[in-house]
């Protein structure tokens, strides 16, 4: 049976205030099914106050084949925001 | 003593229920139903565990909800036979689910105004729990109803099963003389409105049942329910008073 229902995952929002992030995956037939087996899923213990279900289908992926280029900048120090001085009246950024 | 007895009836349909859910545990078609229906199951369990102890707190005699669940026979139970079918397939289960929310969910929203603390306690709670077993259980009817051949044929021979035991949601039982409970008749029209409009999106029709099946709230049950209470009752009536 589940090999008729396409795959959807499953993204919960924690708190007001903070982003959905993603925390798994289920089988269901539609959109409507699929959020309701997302509830069951994985907000039985109040893990969450919003859902958002997405076909897996529908994400594009890097390439794991292109990692180096894509995530492995190297010495280029100069990204990191530490070439300057914070005056000490600012306190904590 | 119409309130404990009152108290009984609900109480009676929800743990059979409840049990009889709980049987899809391991079974389910999918992971996700697996946990979906222990959900359902334990929504419902829950329920009858507040209104046992409170049954047993009005009868005064002692009795808490183990006893109350587990020591009393099949003819000394008085739930509704809608609840105690065996759950058949997929879309029978769904169908039973679906008839019993879509009449406690109504039922439920009046006794929030009612005027004893603790039935108004168990309707705040319940009341979207049943909210929810609707939406599950409607969902899965529009789509077995409106889905493939066999699943239409499947949901149109739930619909014949089980019928027939809708109309003795509507009985007032016990309840007649306790005003501290909704009265079911007055619920027929809210329960009729949302088996129609679901079952208008299933491709389904309502069926006019000349001869309802009751007896449940006198204690006259179907073979079924001895078969479940013996599972059910096993583990309690082996060992006494054993807690975990």
């Amino acid at each position: 049976m589940a090999n008729e229902m396409p795959l959807w995952e499953v993204f919960i929002r924690p708190r007001n205030g903070l982003s959905h992030k993603h925390c798994g995956s289920i089988h269901a037939a539609d959109e409507v099914m699929a959020l309701q087996a997302a509830r069951d899923v994985y907000t039985r213990r109040g893990e969450g106050n919003s859902i958002w279900v997405v076909l897996s289908s529908a994400i594009t992926a890097s390439d794991p084949d292109q990692a180096g280029e894509n995530f492995e900048p190297g010495e280029k120090i100069y990204r990191h925001p530490t070439f300057y001085e914070i005056p000490e009246e600012v306190g904590n950024m | 003593m119409p309130l404990f007895e009152a108290l009984l009836e609900l109480a009676d349909d929800h743990v059979v229920l409840g049990h009889r859910v709980s049987e899809w545990c391991g079974h389910a078609p999918m992971l996700e139903e697996d946990l979906a229906m222990p959900n359902m199951a334990l929504d419902l369990i829950g329920t009858a565990r507040t209104l046992y102890e409170y049954a047993g707190k009005v009868e005064g005699q002692g009795r808490g909800e183990d006893d109350l669940a587990y020591l009393r026979g099949e003819r000394e139970y008085r739930n509704c036979l809608l609840v105690e079918r065996r759950n058949g397939d997929f879309a029978q289960t769904m169908l039973r689910q679906l008839y019993f929310a879509a009449f406690m969910e109504p039922y439920w929203t009046a006794a929030a105004d009612s005027a004893d603390e603790t039935i108004r306690g168990v309707a705040g709670k319940a009341v979207k729990e049943m909210a929810y077993h609707i939406r599950h259980a409607g969902e899965w009817v529009i789509r077995l109803g409106d889905g493939t051949g066999e699943s239409a044929r499947r949901m149109a021979e739930a619909v014949e099963n089980l019928h027939l035991y809708t109309d003795e949601l509507f009985e007032a039982g016990s309840a007649a003389d306790v005003d501290v409970l909704p009265d079911r008749a007055a619920l027929r029209p809210a329960w009729e409105a949302t088996i129609d409009h679901i079952f208008g999106e299933a491709g389904l029709s309502r069926p006019v049942i000349p001869h309802p099946q009751t007896g449940g709230r006198n204690g006259v049950h179907g073979e079924d329910l001895g078969h479940m209470l013996a599972v059910m009752q096993s583990t309690h009536r082996a060992h006494p008073g054993a807690t975990w």
